[in-house]
């Protein structure tokens, strides 16, 4: 086959795998998505024809005995809280995880890698089996209760299940490689000289790791909020499972409007509310980094 | 060596540093002793893998020594953190902090140090201008050549005004002409600013060119601390005079001894009246050391020799001279003023040498 000459077209050509791949597979959706928050429920699941607000005016309102539209903060509620505890989460993971990247950077090439597979170990095995072990470790009786209440430290069952910290922990549970990795790829070409610099500028370790090691993880640690960040707001596995249902977070709710209350329109419109936070959220990322380029005048 | 009433800038004592463990034991230091004196340019002088860095980095307070005591001015400092140390280090590939400007990276010593903002402005503009580099005070550290982060880096260190500044082989990094340049200017450096540099250096000919006084090191021991010309003219060893530039070992046996001087036969072909190094008796082995450039040529004389091998040096000429089958001597000629070498290939000479220029080694 001849190719074009062109290499604008020869360029397009060679884009072309890429952009249908994403067009089909994350366009498509999207845009099927945006269609389907302003049709109608159908009682039975899927969507009827016709275009209404309802799907949106349902994140707000609840329609009394009257049809009358009453303000209802339920699932404000639960966006408001989806928003903290996936933040958390991730201060979590950056928490738990900067320390642990660090750590691996220090290691000799063999352990290094040893360790990064373990990292990713867990991605290995499905996130469903592994939150059920969480439920096995959390819940009354479980892995942590039963010691303490043989050495009688505590007498009565913690409630550590079905709570936001529950919640909380099964999402850093989950997402922390998200974070680790990432971290450790920026402090992986961290110079260590520039540590020892710092230390022989009359840096103690606190002062190292804040003027020197944290700022130049910089990118890795945004990137890896980032990663963390996202995926939390929509989680629906560890609510589901550690929030029983009660701590409902959007992903849950979201998943419910599609399979138990067969209302896809609202289902559509919480998801591209939540698309919304995510893609606001990114945006001022987005400007606070290149205003920092700009400041940093490169 | 050092009057009473005297600190030494640093002292080492017995300092041993020890790598690994096992089978896998790696003595890099190996009992140094040392006293550097205030206000001195002293070089740390030996081929890779001799313990110089390790020993700068002892002194830093990178590495804690195995065994031995290390003083900054009469306090006993090995087991103190870097940070405590009055000591900054100018490192080899310069280590400026990237994300911070060259005034970010000169006040940062300064900040540590818990200084007053009018106090870090005034030193960091000290600093810089010193190392000629004021003009660049905002500039990031990837805008800048090798040879400008290199005075950067110095002006960092100087910035806090150290007891001691340790330079890990500065210059190794920049092109001949800017290492040229940055020799002289790291000796008026020093001696402006009244500090004690330990300098450490592969390199002969900056030692030479820089230093009040040299240690050469080997196999994790010092070899000889002297002044450069004691160093060049007075090796102690055979190590120190191969090391610190070229020479003609010749093997030679103790016919007579003579109060201080030996006379030393040469494979019954050369003869030398030398000061001894110590009591020798007839017929005792030693090592003889002769420079190149202390041995003349000329048409003819009392020692004939053939040249096998001319080799143009631009100033000089590099000859390979056999006087017999057994000794071929390396002699250092220089170029004639039209800018020709004076012998060539094949011609035989008359070689000339100064039993002076002879040194007795110990092996």
């Amino acid at each position: 086959m001849e190719l074009p000459r062109n290499p604008v077209t020869r360029r397009w050509l060679g884009l072309l795998p890429a952009l249908l791949t994403i067009s089909l597979f994350m366009i498509l959706p999207m845009c099927i998505l945006l269609v389907f928050s302003f049709m109608e429920a159908d009682p039975y699941g899927g969507v009827d024809p016709g275009f209404t607000f309802e799907g949106y005016i349902q994140i707000l309102f609840e329609r009394d005995f009257d049809e009358l539209l009453q303000f209802d903060a339920t699932y404000l509620r639960i966006i408001w809280r989806s928003i903290i505890l996936a933040s958390l989460a991730t201060l979590g993971c950056l928490v738990l995880g900067l320390p642990v990247a660090y750590f691996i950077t220090r290691q000799n090439a063999r352990t290094q890698s040893m360790l990064l597979f373990l990292i990713t170990l867990p991605f290995w095995t499905n996130l469903l089996v592994r939150t059920y072990a969480w439920i096995l470790i959390l819940t009354a009786d479980g892995v942590i209760e039963q010691p303490l209440k043989f050495l009688g430290i505590i007498d009565e069952s913690l409630e550590m299940m079905y709570t936001n910290g529950a919640v909380g922990v099964g999402l850093v549970y989950t997402y922390i490689p998200l974070m680790v990795l990432p971290i450790y790829a920026s402090l992986e070409k961290l110079d260590f000289r520039l540590i020892e610099a710092a230390h022989d500028l009359y840096a103690d370790r606190i002062m190292v790791a804040r003027k020197v090691i944290i700022p130049l993880a910089a990118p890795g640690i945004i990137a890896g909020c980032i990663l963390v960040l996202v995926p939390s707001l929509g989680a629906f596995v560890a609510p589901d499972l550690l929030g029983g249902g009660r701590k409902l977070m959007m992903g849950s709710l979201i998943q419910t409007q599609f399979a138990a209350a067969r209302n896809w329109p609202f289902g559509s419109a919480l998801a591209i509310c939540l698309l919304a936070i995510v893609m606001i959220a990114l945006m001022y990322q987005a400007r606070v980094a290149s205003r920092r380029r700009a400041e940093a005048g490169e | 060596m050092s009057d009473t009433n005297k600190t030494s800038a640093v002292t080492g004592r017995n300092v041993v540093k020890q790598f690994g463990s096992g089978d896998h034991l790696v003595t890099a230091l190996d009992g140094v002793s040392l006293e550097i004196e205030d206000n001195e340019f002293f070089t740390l002088l030996g081929p890779s893998g001799c313990g110089k860095t390790t020993l700068l980095r002892l002194i830093a307070g990178f590495e804690m020594p195995t065994k031995g005591e290390i003083f900054l001015f009469g306090d006993e400092i090995e087991d103190l953190p870097p940070h405590k140390r009055s000591i900054n280090t100018v490192f080899q590939h310069y280590a400026l902090f990237p994300h911070m400007t060259v005034g970010e990276n000169v006040a940062f010593g300064l900040r540590m140090l818990g200084q007053n903002e009018a106090e870090i402005t005034k030193r960091v503009e000290e600093s810089l201008t010193l190392a000629k580099m004021e003009s660049f005070i905002k500039r990031k550290p990837v805008q800048l050549s090798g040879g400008q982060q290199q005075r950067v880096a110095l002006a960092r260190a100087l910035a806090p005004q150290p007891k001691v500044l340790l330079l890990d082989e500065p210059l190794s990094a920049l092109d001949l002409k800017l290492r040229q340049a940055m020799r002289l200017e790291l000796k008026t450096l020093q001696r402006e600013t009244g500090i004690t540099f330990i300098f450490v250096t592969h390199d002969q000919e900056e030692a030479l060119t820089m230093s009040d006084r040299i240690a050469v090191m080997s196999a994790g021991q010092i070899q000889q601390v002297g002044g450069p010309h004691e160093i060049y003219e007075q090796p102690v060893n055979r190590f120190v005079a191969d090391f610190i530039g070229d020479t003609n070992f010749l093997e030679a046996e103790i016919t007579v001894v003579d109060g201080d001087f030996a006379n030393c036969q040469v494979n019954n072909e050369l003869s030398f009246k030398v000061k001894s190094i110590a009591k020798h008796s007839i017929g005792d082995k030693v090592t003889l050391a002769l420079r190149p450039e202390k041995i003349s040529l000329a048409q003819s004389g009392e020692v004939q020799g053939r040249i096998t091998e001319a080799v143009y040096l631009g100033t000089d000429t590099s000859y390979s001279v056999a006087i017999s089958d057994s000794i071929t001597l390396a002699v250092r000629d220089q170029i004639d003023l039209t800018g020709h070498a004076r012998f060539a290939e094949g011609d035989l000479v008359g070689v000339g040498m100064s039993a002076d220029a002879v040194r007795m080694l110990i092996d």
